[in-house]
């Protein structure tokens, strides 16, 4: 098929011609065109299939507001549902399908559905599937779904890179119709740092669209050669394509650019869209107007369009929607549509305009005081049936016809801060209200300034007074300044099936009905029609359904209410807002120093935070988890083992009043603390609760090095910086993260020290006498290397924990695993970890859960009553000192196969078990190696008297049901002789 | 002179190096860090005694100074000096040597990685990686900002050269993050 | 939004943790008589106000300051930043 509706001139590119496919058909275009100019010009009207009634839709704007002409874009797991083919660009090779029909757009089988649309109004399905409630999830919502939908999902990932970027701009210029771009001009010229951004792949906005001059040029070569200008200022940047979706607080703009959607293909690495965060001083909205329609019986047919539209469509894509059209109008405004398309060569059968003293026109015939009152045609427009002003009927034949009902002010974005825009009775619209934004002004037609004059000049002077720049403005182009003569006109009295809201098929009938079951307020109205939802969220129809709520309920538009708008101002793909945050790439990695080492030795890892840790390391032959964690707990225990603890977070601590400031941060006391020790340390929240714990080493009087959790060392560093910064000001105290400075091992095992002895260099003595448990220092490893050692144990063993610098971390791992043969040395990974330490009773995350006390936890005795720190006071709290406070335990199964898991509760061993006889909680769990049987960490009710005692150990939801044993909840070497070797 | 071999914060033995286009982004391991925080009451003192290890005036907030010993400021009464790594690899103590108990000095250097990113456009590529207006910076600025959700500085050296560090743990998404938003502008 | 760093100028609030009212600062005296009473108030009872509210902030993507930043809660209009240091002192807060 050729293209028989093009027409001459327009900004499309003749030299070159695309092909492109939509539902299968190829069709061919030009560059410059979209999917919806090129199927007009290939005389396709029919693109879709409405929301409920799956009636024949065309498209109805040339524009981001369409609300019919929505279809999947590309194919496979790029296909991109309810994408507006009025604005997608035609490339070679785009495949484009209709939507929401079945078996094809042309037979429908669910068009059924259009005769049964007496049942099908508004709050059909509140009203229908009301019963039984399980029938919902499972029948009717699935039924809907499928007979409402609107595009498909491809069901797979999104292949497509998206970005995120940030830009600074003194002004943001929100579009570039004349207002725009002669702010821009204005603004650009100064100096200024000006960003102008439109949706639009051709910048200009309506000056494309319309026939008249600017000075001596056309309109669209005035907006070319201005953007030649702008385009050559380094101070200026252009950014067509881009939709600005929101304006957030403090001037920060949403920018979302197309980069890549209108070619087949992207390069690797290249985004499809960037969402820009723009941080501006100030903003100009210069988003225009949109046409408002009028509704009529049956307006919804292929080939009735907006007149501005089908202006669009002949002046900037050379192409009509059919050879013959009519216009129906309630202002000049479609006068001027005629006259352009007349210009083109399209046969005008009849301007009919609704008002009495409509102007004479010699070229077309003009219907004055007449109305559309019904038309036909299945799939597409054949004819109009008109009420003239006597009372007699005329039918017209025409294959398209343009409707003008006036324009609306492009009010979305003044609205994004809850502003309310206000009723200008001159326009008989909606324009800008006072509570803007800060730092947002609104020129040109979005601010009701309709004629061209008044947009370039309100745009200069808006840049000017929003940019506080002095001097002459830029000389304006003379240019069309008709007044504004704009009646509103929303609909035809009598009317039913007139379409408001095309794409949820939301009819006056629906807007009568919502009044009559009293959903009057715009809010209820909107929800109970589905008015102004979905894709255009109400671009071209919330104007029309508010007007006729007002005349029903007796009352003026404005009192009856407004519509405001939230972002996105059009919709935005879920990947554009995650950018590259996916995947792999979620969030940062971070590796220990010893990572690449152990990925050679071919560990298992597990993601603890950011953080990647080896958990277990397993041999060949080994095929369960378990065997490989069990062996290097008994290896471990046995002779020596190397773990990689440096995620523990590290936080020097340095200052006169270092230890007074520990003091306050830590429930114990820390000022006596000796120089090359280390401590213990609780920290409490303000509430008495445990919040994290580490040790702290006393490496100079004013010098301590702090541990965290893993988990929690972001949190205690930054509550740190809040003692110290508002708690306590004026302690001489300095905090830095040393974290990821140093490669921390934890070497453990009885073996640990003679294993240290062959890297510590032989100056430092490190023998029990020399370095006993819980010392520290400063020393030097493997001939000189600076080194930090702290002899403290996490596993109940014998243990040091060395640190390096981090790039000799890998290099220490290898020299202890080399020097540590003859011992056989064992690295161990978290497993093995959380396994020694559930054997000597040590808490950790589980047990420091947010929900413990120092008293649950069994170190009640170590808050200090002697001094003050971090909660103290409330840690003394009744509540939380009752007799029969949960208390940290062990317990073990009386059968020695019995499996303990963690979240299991325990109850009295005969007696009822549910939540009311609740005597406490499993924490952590695990297969001791050294026991030879599962053991775990609980929290039980009077916990400490309980030794002993059998309990019943019961999980409903994992089916544990298994007899225990209350005892120490060190399993291993209680009296801690293997530390102290 | 001990035996252990250093690596590089992305595991290399040789700092690695990657160019797109007319940008650069090299890996730069050769460079010493350490913390200096004024003690209580002694903030005068300590910017005096770094003043003389940098050879010039204490950088105000927001700028660095020194050469071949720099300094970048951090927060309030805190810096970060700079050194060359081979030359200066005990430059914790050398700080600390110098400013005494005026201030608290921490080794710094392992905890941070750093990349340096030169070239005609690299100012598209900041600009999809870290809010800074990164335009308006000028030789001598130095800012902390957020990249690929880490905290980061960034240094203007020149206009078109720029020092990004960051996290040393987190070294790999930092490069990969360099690295990806170099393909995706230039 | 942006908050105005008194010492860096604006900067992104993604830079910032929030924290909550700015009452936090006023510690209760431990060995008062009615510490326990305090102490409660203190950690549990805040104002929730619909207009200026003060509030901490901490510029941990920044130069780890704990900020007082007096917010329109309704508008979200920041009308002034101090270093909670210098607040702190204000207050009497010492040691």
């Amino acid at each position: 098929m050729t293209q028989v509706n093009r027409l001459s001139g327009g900004l499309i590119d003749r030299n070159s011609t695309l092909n492109f496919r939509f539902d299968n058909r190829n069709y061919t275009a030009h560059p410059g065109d979209t999917l919806a100019s090129a199927l007009l010009a290939n005389d396709v009207r029919l693109i879709g299939r409405s929301f409920k009634y799956h009636r024949p839709r065309g498209v109805l704007t040339a524009g981001s507001e369409e609300p019919n002409g929505i279809v999947e874009l590309r194919a496979g797991n790029r296909k991109e549902p309810n994408t507006r083919a009025t604005t997608a660009e035609v490339y070679e090779g785009l495949d484009a399908q209709s939507q929401n029909r079945w078996p094809s757009l042309k037979f429908d089988a669910l068009a059924i559905n259009d005769r049964f649309s007496n049942f099908l109004t508004a709050g059909f399905y509140y009203k229908t599937f009301m019963w039984p409630a399980v029938f919902w999830e499972k029948l009717y919502e699935p039924i809907i779904r499928k007979a409402a939908g609107l595009g498909s999902l491809s069901m797979e990932d999104d292949p497509d890179e998206y970005d995120k970027g940030f830009l600074h701009c003194d002004l943001l210029i929100i579009g570039a119709g004349p207002a725009g771009l002669m702010a821009a001009l204005t603004a650009g010229r100064t100096g200024s740092d000006v960003i102008l951004a439109d949706e639009d792949f051709a910048l200009g906005g309506r000056l494309n669209s319309e026939s008249f001059s600017l000075g001596d040029d056309s309109a669209s070569d005035w907006a070319a050669a201005t953007v030649a200008e702008l385009s050559a200022l380094p101070n200026v940047r252009l950014m067509p394509r881009t939709t600005v979706i929101g304006a957030f607080d403090h001037g920060i703009y949403g920018a979302v650019e197309r980069t890549g959607d209108h070619v087949a293909t992207l390069p690797v690495g290249k985004p499809r869209q960037i969402l820009w965060r723009t941080y501006t001083k100030r903003a100009l909205l210069c988003a225009g107007a949109t046409e408002r329609p009028i509704a009529f019986e049956n307006n919804d047919r292929p080939g009735i369009m907006l007149a501005s539209a089908m202006r669009t469509y002949a002046n900037r894509f050379a192409t009509t929607a059919a050879q013959r059209v009519a216009i129906f109008t309630n202002n000049d405004d479609g006068h001027r549509t005629a006259s352009d398309l007349r210009a083109k060569g399209v046969k005008i059968a009849a301007v009919i305009d609704v008002r009495d003293d409509a102007p004479i026109n010699y070229e077309f015939e003009v219907l004055k005081g007449a109305q559309v009152v019904d038309t036909k045609g299945r799939l597409g427009l054949t004819f109009v049936e008109v009420a003239l002003a006597d009372g007699s009927r005329r039918i017209l034949e025409c294959g398209a016809l343009g409707v003008s009902g006036g324009w609306n002010p492009n009010v979305h974005l003044t609205c994004h801060h809850r502003g309310r825009p206000v009723w200008n009775d001159d326009l008989a619209a909606f324009a800008p209200g006072d509570d803007l934004p800060p730092g947002m002004t609104v020129a040109g037609a979005a601010n009701g300034t309709l004629s061209t004059h008044g947009a370039l000049q309100s745009g200069a002077e808006s840049a000017a007074i929003a940019l506080d720049l002095k001097g002459a403005l830029p000389d304006l182009p003379k240019a069309e300044d008709a007044p504004i003569n704009q009646t509103p006109f929303w609909y035809l009295k009598g009317c039913a099936r007139a379409w408001l809201d095309q794409q949820n098929d939301v009819t006056v009938k629906d807007v009568k009905l919502s009044h009559q079951e009293g959903f009057r307020s715009v809010e209820h109205l909107k929800r109970y029609t589905t008015l102004g939802m979905a894709t255009d969220q109400g671009k071209t129809s919330n104007m029309a359904g508010l007007a006729i709520m007002a005349e029903l309920a007796g009352k003026s538009i404005p009192e009856t209410g407004t519509t405001i708008f939230r972002p996105p101002y059009t919709p935005v793909p879920i990947g554009t807002f995650a950018g590259r945050m996916k995947g792999q790439d979620f969030h940062p990695t971070r590796l220990t120093p010893s990572h690449y080492w152990a990925k050679e030795r071919g560990a298992v890892f597990v993601e603890v935070g950011n953080w990647l840790r080896a958990q277990w390391f397993p041999l060949p032959g080994e095929t369960h988890w378990r065997e490989s964690v069990d062996r290097e707990v008994r290896q471990t225990r046995a002779s020596v083992g190397v773990c990689d603890c440096t995620t523990l977070g590290k936080i020097d601590v340095q200052g006169t009043d270092a230890a007074a400031f520990l003091n306050k941060v830590y429930c114990n006391g820390f000022a006596k603390l000796a120089i090359g020790k280390t401590r213990y340390g609780l920290m409490l929240r303000e509430d008495g609760m445990a919040m994290d714990d580490g040790t702290a080493a006393r490496l100079a009087e004013d010098h301590f090095v702090v541990t965290t959790t893993t988990a929690n060392a972001v949190n205690v560093y930054r509550h740190m910086e809040f003692v110290r910064q508002c708690l306590f000001p004026d302690m001489d105290v300095q905090l830095i993260s040393t974290t990821e400075a140093w490669a921390q091992y934890a070497v453990a095992g009885p073996n640990s020290r003679k294993l240290l002895q062959k890297i510590v260099d032989p100056e430092f003595d490190i023998s029990n006498d020399a370095f006993p448990f819980m010392g520290c220092g400063s020393i030097t490893v493997c001939g000189g290397l600076r080194a930090r050692l702290f002899r403290i144990s996490f596993s109940g063993e014998l243990a040091f924990e060395i640190a390096v610098p981090s790039r000799y971390g890998d290099a220490l791992m290898r020299r202890l695993m080399q020097d540590g043969e003859e011992f056989d040395v064992v690295p161990y990974g978290t497993e093995a970890l959380g396994v020694m330490r559930i054997e000597k009773g040590h808490a950790a995350g589980n047990e420091l859960n947010g929900t413990t006390s120092a008293l649950n936890l069994g170190m009640g005795r170590m808050v200090s009553k002697k001094k003050d720190s971090i909660g103290s006071t409330l840690s003394e709290r009744e509540g939380l000192n009752e007799p029969d406070a949960l208390m940290m335990v062990g317990i073990k199964p009386v059968n020695a196969d019995d499996k303990i898991t963690a979240g299991a509760h325990l109850m009295d061993a005969s007696g009822p078990v549910d939540a009311k006889h609740d005597q406490g909680y499993v924490t952590s769990a695990a297969f001791s190696p050294s026991l030879d049987c599962h053991i775990g960490l609980a929290f039980l009710k009077n916990g400490g008297a309980r030794q002993g005692e059998r309990m019943r150990l019961v999980s409903p939801l994992t089916d544990v049901n298994v007899e225990v044993e209350i005892v120490s909840a060190h399993f291993v070497d209680p009296e801690g002789e293997r530390l102290r070797a | 002179m001990h035996d252990l071999a250093a690596i590089t914060a992305l595991g290399g033995s040789e700092p690695r190096v990657d160019t797109v286009a007319d940008v650069t982004c090299a890996e730069v391991p050769g460079v010493a860090l350490a913390s200096v925080a004024a003690r209580s009451g002694q903030e005068a003192k300590a910017q005096k005694a770094l003043a003389k290890l940098i050879g010039v005036k204490t950088p105000d907030i927001g700028r660095f100074a020194g050469d071949p010993v720099s300094a970048f400021w951090t927060g309030p009464d805190q810096w970060m000096v700079e050194a060359p790594f081979d030359s200066h690899e005990g430059l914790a103590q050398q700080v600390k040597d110098a400013i005494g108990d005026a201030a608290s000095v921490t080794e710094q250097t392992d905890a941070w990685t750093r990349f340096d990113l030169n070239g005609g456009r690299v100012l598209a590529v900041l600009e999809l990686l870290c809010p800074l207006d990164v335009r308006k910076m000028a030789e001598g600025d130095a800012a902390r900002a957020a990249i690929h959700h880490l905290g980061c500085f960034v240094l203007c050296r020149s206009p078109g050269s720029f020092s990004v560090y960051g996290p040393r743990s987190s070294a790999g998404s930092l490069h990969h993050a360099i690295v990806t938003a170099m393909k995706s502008t230039l | 939004m942006i908050i105005p760093h008194p010492l860096l100028g604006p900067r992104d609030s993604s830079e910032f943790v929030y924290l909550g009212d700015a009452s936090l600062i006023d510690r209760p005296d431990w060995q008062a008589e009615d510490a326990a009473e305090a102490f409660h108030e203190y950690a549990y009872l805040r104002d929730n106000p619909a207009g200026e509210h003060r509030e901490l902030w901490y510029h941990e993507g920044g130069d780890r300051s704990w900020l007082v930043v007096t917010r329109n809660t309704m508008t979200h209009e920041i009308s002034k930043v101090e270093l909670a240091r210098d607040v702190a002192r204000a207050q009497g807060r010492s040691k």
